[in-house]
């Protein structure tokens, strides 16, 4: 049992071989996070400041300013689309999994997977075809239509999963109580699931906080303040992307420092969203 | 009620796209996507170079991710400690999270730089083949291919490491007691037993791909050209998009862009049906084999 | 009759659990030796050591001395794949590979080992799946895929793809449990005519197929070796109280 012979040695030598490719694989995939990761942490920091917090951005070629605008442009766009999103989303999924049974119910269920595959530019040109053509102009709503557009489908899918995962039990307790069943659906079964349902929230705007392909062309970009939705509007991502391709090295840092604060959000929002999933099943 | 409203949604989306984009069927028919021009001033249009450079890179990147993918999900199905399966995995779908736009920031001021100084040059001693030839610039298809193969990776593992988990053990075991090797059990009985379901992961993947947009736009070289060799630039549907439809100006120009997003639309649409019923087959077949 | 197989010692744990107690035990050649014992008496844990399966389980760990022909399979430097090529298993639950035809299954552990070529392979599936007296049910349809037959047939297939390795023992866990009555009378005949080429070890909690098929009882609880005798001999005299309360039914 100690030797096999060539075939044999053969075999457990590519098995070997195998399996430290394997690890290999996984190595290189980890370390690439960090090394992306970590660059960006050294390259952003340098440009964060309270100026980049507070100021808006100065002319062309002129140094220094910031970016403030387009960080408050990102946080209303990304809540008026939750605003549109979420109401509709969480609706959606309280049909299909409370009442949803029958060829209609499957049929929203299978339109909303097949709408969770839709690149993020073409969400773009549809809110650009029904939004801004009407308007006649950019807009930050345009933009926050995209972005519900998005948010819509993940919003679904994580929202009727939790929903799922309430008990049968508590649902049958509260209805032999004599509690109707719209009561109970929106007493027991959401108020039990709103944790997970935030956390879903969460990952839904987390996903959408970075994009920003729908937004190149739709809620376009602005250089000052801007709070009104029917206005083009200044968002984090449009920024870096304008900054990233222009020659400045000043605006090369600023790109750098953005998106610091953009990975920061979302690792921040992944890891609460992680966190807080492990320990609802403690 | 609500839930209607979803479908609503997705009939306004191939309204929009399929009505928007008929000025630019009616002028140039199916033509359109054989046509290699793409010239706004002449107002002549053609898709073939976007189409190419979609496929092309996508197709590429998935060929580079498929290997890593697959070595990460056996990593963490059969090789990793128990306390060390979390975390990796933790890991890798974060590298799912990061945005597009980090990704194309690092690409173009890290990766592009990189392989025009090293990589490129290195295999530009291949000129022989098709694929090396032309000046490396660093921004082109291959830089552009390796981004997304990076982001891609994620999907493909995550979705083949759940599919392999729910292999029976007496299957493995089956395979063990019969004297294979711990490797030989994944290749001869684990991932044939998945392999519906790794396909469908592979499916999807390459859907996301074909629709990835600001990574690409910012080191693809923005160029409609339509060669097999690596280093030159090229262009997708996406970054077309992107870099031209906010200021892109008369009736036909817009259609033609609309029409491109069409394309795109329809092909991921049905690339992600496709996977998503691989995905549910293999779901079904796993619990018919109980006996 | 030599033993074939002689344990010593043998302690098993899952993690901080024990689950066997110091087994001393010999296990005679070509003959077919039965394991009975109430559920979660150590039984499975048992064999699934003999063929160094148990530590494949994440935290799972033995000690002890077993000895194939002499020599310790614990021994450090001993492979356990070699050594699973000389001990056959079947399981409790028919596990044939369902992206293989008929054919491909019965080869499956052969082709690996090098015993066989590839043009070989229909020549060895014949001649297994006549030994495992499945042939004339599936000589027809041997490119049907594996999972297609009935559980009996699927059971019957996983011991001729056992015995295609050409091992020198069979190990079996409560092959039978999960089949009904004509397949276990056919698996159950199986072993009677496999015994005079192969060392059979029979886990089963169904004592009167112990009584039936195998020439030697052991009977575990707890973990640990209560008796081991001749089987006629435990059944109508056993020695020890346990011995008697179970297999006159008393519990388990």
């Amino acid at each position: 049992m100690k030797s096999g012979g060539l075939h044999y040695a053969r075999r457990r030598y590519t098995g070997h071989a195998m399996m430290a490719l394997s690890l290999l694989a996984a190595l290189a995939a980890v370390s690439l996070l960090f090394w992306i990761l970590g660059y960006v942490f050294i390259k952003g920091f340098a440009g964060i400041s309270l100026d980049f917090f507070t100021k808006l951005p100065t002319p062309v070629g002129v140094a220094g300013g910031g970016l403030a605008n387009a960080i408050a442009g990102s946080i209303i766009v990304v809540g008026m689309a939750g605003a549109m999103a979420v109401p509709v989303g969480v609706a959606t999924a309280v049909y299909l999994s409370e009442y949803g049974r029958g060829p209609f119910a499957s049929a929203v269920r299978f339109v909303s997977d097949v709408l969770s595959g839709v690149p993020a530019i073409v969400a773009g040109i549809v809110a650009y075809a029904v939004v801004v053509t009407a308007m006649g102009r950019f807009s930050a709503f345009s933009g926050s239509v995209s972005l519900a557009l998005l948010m819509l489908p993940i919003i679904i899918r994580s929202s009727e999963e939790m929903f799922q995962t309430v008990p049968d039990s508590l649902r049958e307790a509260s209805l032999a109580l004599g509690i109707p069943r719209w009561k109970t659906v929106l007493k027991v079964v959401v108020k039990t699931a709103s944790g997970g349902l935030v956390t879903g929230i969460m990952l839904a705007v987390a996903r959408v906080g970075g994009e920003a392909a729908p937004l190149l062309f739709t809620a376009f970009s602005n250089s000052f303040w801007s709070f009104r939705p029917d206005q083009p509007i200044a968002t984090l991502p449009v920024q870096i992307f304008n900054y990233a391709i222009s020659p400045y090295d000043d605006w090369h840092e600023k790109a750098w420092a953005a998106a610091l604060l953009l990975i920061f959000m979302v690792l921040i929002l992944n890891v609460a969203a992680k966190l807080y999933a492990r320990r609802r099943t403690h | 009620m609500a839930a209607a409203s979803i479908l609503l949604v997705a009939a306004l989306v191939v309204y929009e796209l399929v009505s928007r984009s008929s000025p630019t069927f009616d002028a140039f028919g199916f033509a359109f996507l054989a046509g290699r021009r793409w010239d706004p001033v002449s107002e002549v249009y053609g898709a073939l170079p976007f189409i190419w450079g979609t496929f092309y890179t996508s197709v590429l990147a998935l060929l580079l991710a498929l290997p890593v993918s697959l070595g990460v999900a056996v990593f963490l199905t059969e090789l990793a400690p128990r306390w060390l399966k979390g975390p990796i995995g933790f890991l890798i779908e974060l590298l799912a999270a990061i945005p597009s736009l980090v990704y194309g920031l690092w690409g173009l001021f890290v990766l592009a730089p990189i392989m025009q100084a090293t990589v490129q040059p290195f295999l530009a001693k291949y000129d022989y083949l098709p694929f090396f030839t032309g000046y490396p610039l660093g921004l082109g298809i291959m830089t552009a291919s390796v981004i997304v193969a990076i982001m891609i990776i994620p999907t493909i593992s995550s979705i083949s490491r759940d599919v392999m988990y729910t292999v029976p053990e007496t299957q493995r075991e089956g395979g063990l007691a019969l004297g294979m090797t711990r490797w030989e059990v994944v290749s001869k009985v684990v991932i044939p037993y998945s392999r519906s379901g790794i396909l469908g992961s592979v499916i999807l993947g390459f859907g996301r791909a074909l629709g990835e947009t600001m990574a690409v736009t910012m080191v693809i070289g923005n160029t409609p050209k339509i060669s097999l060799s690596l280093f030159e630039p090229g262009y997708t549907i996406s970054s077309v998009l992107a870099n031209e439809f906010a200021e892109a100006v008369g009736k036909l120009h817009v259609s033609a862009l609309i029409e491109l997003g069409l394309i795109l639309f329809v092909i991921s649409i049905i690339m992600n049906s496709m996977a998503k019923l691989l995905l549910w087959r293999m779901n079904r077949y796993s619990a018919g084999t109980r006996l | 009759m030599a033993d074939k197989i002689r344990v010593e010692a043998l302690s098993a744990w899952f993690g901080n659990n024990p689950a066997l107690h110091d087994i001393n035990i010999g296990i005679p050649e070509k003959s077919v030796t039965a394991i009975i014992g109430p559920s979660g008496c150590g039984k499975s844990t048992f064999i699934r050591c003999l063929n160094r399966l148990h530590e494949e389980v994440a935290g799972a760990s033995s000690r002890g001395i077993v000895l194939l022909d002499g020599e310790d399979i614990y021994a450090p430097g001993v492979d356990p794949v070699l050594l699973r090529r000389r001990m056959g298993m079947v399981f409790q639950k028919p596990n044939p590979f369902p992206t293989m035809s008929i054919m491909e299954n019965v080869a499956a552990g052969a082709l690996l080992n090098g015993r066989m070529k590839r043009s070989e392979v229909a020549e060895t599936a014949e001649k297994y799946l006549r030994l495992a007296a499945l042939w004339d049910e599936v000589k027809d349809k041997l490119h049907k895929p594996g999972v297609s037959l009935s559980g009996g047939q699927q059971q019957r297939l996983c011991i001729a793809r056992a015995l295609a390795v050409e091992p020198e023992v069979l190990l079996a866990d409560e092959p039978a449990s999960a089949l009904d009555p004509i397949s276990t009378a056919k698996v159950e005949d199986l072993f009677m005519e496999l015994k005079e080429r192969y060392t059979i070890v029979v886990v089963t909690h169904n004592m009167s197929q112990a009584a039936r098929i195998s020439d030697r009882t052991a009977f575990f609880l707890s973990g640990k070796l209560v008796e081991y005798d001749k089987t006629a001999d435990m059944f109508t005299n056993p020695s020890h109280k346990e011995t008697e309360d179970y297999v006159t039914g008393r519990f388990g």
